[in-house]
């Protein structure tokens, strides 16, 4: 094994991940000055984010001219049932608006109002319409801006490379190691600063929104090497996924369906969001109307499929097609429907992560020095559930305070190089040929569907803590029997092989969410536990943190800082902060 | 589509390779990424092919489907009932194993394209109809059907005389741009070798996007290049004016 010649390369930051966030913070770092790396385990241009259809929101209140950026914290952090981290909250809704305004200049067209400026739609649990889009391909539009934009950047760029291990030298990050698909070769980069931006691990579920790519490599490594995670019980479940055909189930159905004015009703032809959140309807917050899908279903109203029907119909083919021309073609290729004539059904599908590796909002700083995140894999933006539209957005806001935080640290820089310690390095080689030696073992992708099962059934949109409990038994085992996954045939684009790590990386994470949904006793956003039903004060107060010593996780709360009086204050009107006139602030003091 | 599906994936490296069969059970709606995904989970977790999205937003899965530029994510059994479904690389790329190929040469051309070059800084006052012209342009998902599928570089070995029609596309983007002040015609004439296409119209028919890729893209850029080299009152004007 050590005879095999490892290719190695030396920057003063690597960037893992090519995502939104990925693509920002490497511009941002090379801007800088830095020699700078992205790595992506896909080709450029494909990542994740290029899935993404509704928008992205920042407050110009180019239609809503009362929207704002205090409006935007508002509805972020209640979203968020206030156990977001505000600091990140805040510096989100300021940026929001230049960094949409950036990529204007870098290419991307957005659809335009009648004044000529970027138009916004509605989504839901946002007070105002506010995400800037392109038809129902937002996502690729950012993507596509990226990646355009950050070619011309002086940037390196690795595609289809997989890291399966950050290295440390010390305290501090000193690079990262893996493998390129095409042909198994071991690669090694050495840098000062390292930038997770790997995306969320959707792909733990059966029926998932998320790209095979979704399996939360950056988070199990970081994780591995010392960094805490936080929020993992919080994971989204959007209410409105495919059904049928069986091979479409899970796929997205855009918001924007009902942000341009999709209508929801159960089998009994009732506009059931009536029974529980009437002054919100179809447009309340994400996690409320997953659940309001579910308990429809479960209450026997469902439809022939186990879901709910939505109807845009109405609105009229001409303006379907142009507002949502990729759910159209989604809708006509895939399902045989036609759905400016026909309603369909949806049910809910697993969607985001909220939680992920705890940062300090300025910097995107992990617990490990040299080590930042930004993009899905961070924590603490979005709190205990996502307003559509916030991704998007956090993946330019972040990804270049990331970039600004990797830089200074490295510009900080005093002494040598870090070093790379050989016996790890050697160790990680043995273990990723392991699978090849193993003759008899289990298939990785038929583990990968025990967890999904095991994960819908233990910790999907209803938990309770006997089904947990049973659930992190049964992930324990898995972990136990994963130990003898193998791969067959060469290291030559080898998929099997390939999704041994994937596995191994989603175990871990279940386990995670596992344990921090057991200690999270109430319900709050996307968490909902059936043995204490209802939000509690209590747990307002506090973040479950966990970290990984000697293989085991531990779990702590750390105290949510509370807001201080500037921004407390939002809340003190009875509604939202872009509604009240002057005269009533002032009367309010 | 009641019983099994008879497929026959090509399988094999740089060095060779051959079709090998796989019977697939059928489920209703399925797609031929899907049957690849259970020949991968079932019986050969080795067999490689790209996917991302399995939604048609991604342009991972591009392949050959009974000789057609396909995307394997939107491309469904039924349409082939009865029938054995070959699956095979995409023919004008390296292929690296089965049905992925080394697509590398694609992102070597998108660096010599000069980025959007802005008149003005943003906010842009741009109206609907100026984005319109050219949002067509942005629903291309680099999927490379159309690269496979053109002559010029599919039969005639032409990666180096022509950038092919996706990047035709790219191009239009920025030329036809309400705001942009940057020159890409030069590019045209000269490196980016416009004037091999013929106007055959079969990478517009691969589109999976719809994108009309020679009515909207090629030809008015085509006409941009005329106008400049060829109409000689333009180059009188442009002679006299100096310029
Ligand atoms: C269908 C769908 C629609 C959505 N619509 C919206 C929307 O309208 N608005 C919105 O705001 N949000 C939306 N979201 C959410 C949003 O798209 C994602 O949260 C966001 O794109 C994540 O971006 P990212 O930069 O964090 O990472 P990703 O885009 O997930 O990219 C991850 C990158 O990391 C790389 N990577 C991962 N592991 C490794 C490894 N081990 N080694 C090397 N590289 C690795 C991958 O190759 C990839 O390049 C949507 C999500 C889905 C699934
Ligand atoms: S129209 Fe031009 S670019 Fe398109 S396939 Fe024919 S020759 Fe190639
Ligand atoms: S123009 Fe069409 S066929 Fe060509 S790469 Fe783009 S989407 Fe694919
Ligand atoms: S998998 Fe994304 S286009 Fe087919």
């Amino acid at each position: 094994m050590t005879t095999e010649t490892l290719e190695t390369h030396q920057y003063d930051v690597i960037v893992i991940g090519a995502g939104g966030s990925g693509l920002r913070a490497a511009v941002a770092a090379a801007e800088g000055g830095l020699k700078v790396a992205v790595i992506t385990k896909s080709l450029l241009g494909k990542a994740h984010t290029v899935m993404a259809e509704g928008g992205a929101a920042a407050s110009f209140g180019n239609l809503d001219a009362p929207d704002g950026w205090e409006t935007h914290f508002y509805d972020t952090m209640r979203s968020g049932h206030f156990i977001n981290n505000y600091r990140a909250v805040e510096i989100f809704a300021l940026e929001a608006p230049d960094r949409v305004l950036e990529l204007e200049e870098w290419g991307a067209v957005f659809d335009r109002t009648s004044a000529g400026r970027i138009m916004q739609r509605a989504f839901g649990a946002h007070s105002f319409r506010r995400l800037c889009h392109i038809g129902d391909h937002t996502g690729l539009e950012l993507l596509r801006t990226m990646q355009y934009k950050s070619i011309h950047s002086g940037i390196d760029f690795f595609m289809e490379v997989t890291l399966t291990t950050l290295l440390k030298d010390g305290e501090r990050v000193a690079g990262a190691f893996g493998y390129y698909r095409a042909d198994g070769r071991f690669v090694l980069f050495r840098a000062k600063a390292v930038i997770l931006s790997t995306g969320g691990w959707g792909r733990i579920y059966k029926i998932t929104s998320n790209s095979w790519e979704s399996t939360g490599d950056g988070a199990a490594m970081a994780f591995r090497a010392g960094a805490d995670l936080t929020d993992m019980e919080m994971v989204q479940f959007h209410p409105t996924g495919m059904v049928w055909p069986p091979g479409v189930r899970g796929l997205l159905v855009t918001e924007g369906v009902r942000g341009e004015g999709g209508l929801l009703y159960n089998s009994e032809g009732e506009r059931f969001m009536e029974r529980y959140d009437p002054a919100r309807m179809e447009l309340s917050s994400r996690d409320v109307v997953a659940r309001s899908i579910f308990k429809e279903v479960q209450a026997g109203r469902g439809t022939p499929h186990g879901g709910a029907w939505l109807d845009i119909s109405h609105k009229g083919a001409e303006y379907v097609k142009r507002k949502l021309p990729a759910m159209y073609e989604q809708f006509l290729t895939l399902a045989d429907l036609d759905i400016t004539r026909e309603r369909f059904e949806v049910a809910p599908t697993c969607h985001y992560t909220m939680g992920g590796i705890r940062v300090d909002a300025e910097s995107c700083a992990s617990s490990v020095p040299g080590l930042f995140a930004a993009g899905e894999v961070a924590a603490g933006l979005h709190g205990a559930n996502r307003l559509g539209g916030n991704s998007l957005t956090d993946l330019l806001v972040f990804g270049r305070r990331a970039g600004l935080g990797a830089s200074a640290y490295v510009q900080a820089w005093q002494g040598d190089a870090p070093k790379v310690d050989q016996a790890t390095v050697e160790a990680e080689m043995v273990r990723i040929v392991a699978p090849f030696q193993r003759s008899e073992g289990i298939n990785p992708y038929q583990l990968h569907q025990q967890l999904q099962e095991l994960m819908t059934v233990h910790a999907g949109i209803m938990r309770s803590g006997d089904v947990l409990a049973e659930g992190l038994e049964k992930i324990l085992d898995l972990k136990d029997r994963a130990r003898q996954m193998m791969a067959a045939g060469s290291r030559t684009y080898n998929p099997g092989w390939h999704a041994v790590f994937d596995v191994e990386n989603m175990l871990l994470l279940c386990e995670g969410i596992v344990r921090s949904a057991l200690e999270r006793k109430e319900s709050r956003g996307a968490h909902w536990r059936t043995d204490y039903p209802d939000e509690l004060e209590e747990f307002q107060r506090v973040n479950y943190v966990e970290s990984y010593r000697d293989g085991e996780i531990q779990v702590r709360t750390e105290a949510v800082s509370p807001m201080p009086e500037r921004l407390a204050k939002l809340f003190t009107y009875g509604k939202a902060p872009g509604l009240v006139s002057p005269a009533e602030r002032e009367a309010m003091g | 589509m009641s019983e099994g599906i008879t497929l026959s994936v090509w399988r094999g490296d740089k060095d060779g390779g051959e079709e090998v069969g796989y019977q697939v059970p059928a489920v209703p709606g399925m797609v031929v990424l899907d049957a690849l995904h259970w020949v991968q989970q079932n019986a050969q977790p080795d067999l490689a092919v790209r996917w991302n999205c399995k939604a048609a937003h991604c342009g991972s899965c591009g392949a050959e489907v009974n000789g057609e530029p396909k995307l394997l994510c939107k491309t469904r059994l039924d349409d082939y009932a009865g029938e054995t479904v070959r699956v095979r690389p995409m023919a004008t790329f390296p292929v690296i194993k089965d049905l992925v190929t080394d697509v590398s040469w694609n992102y070597q051309v998108a660096e010599q394209i000069p980025p959007l070059d802005p008149a003005v800084p943003a906010p842009f006052t741009m109206y609907q109809e100026d984005a319109s012209r050219v949002q067509e342009f942005h629903r291309c998902i680099e999927c490379f059907l159309c690269q496979d599928t053109c002559h010029v570089l599919r039969n005639h070995d032409g990666t180096d005389k022509y950038f092919g029609p996706r990047f035709m596309v790219k191009i239009a983007e920025y030329e036809m741009h309400a705001v942009d002040q940057g020159d890409r015609v030069p590019l045209l004439a000269q490196a980016a070798g416009l004037n091999m296409c013929n106007v055959t119209k079969c990478c517009t028919e691969v589109c999976p996007q719809h994108i009309r890729i020679t009515d909207n893209a090629i030809i008015p850029l085509k006409e941009r290049v005329v106008d400049r080299y060829y109409d000689p009152i333009r180059t009188l004007f442009r002679r006299l004016a100096g310029r």
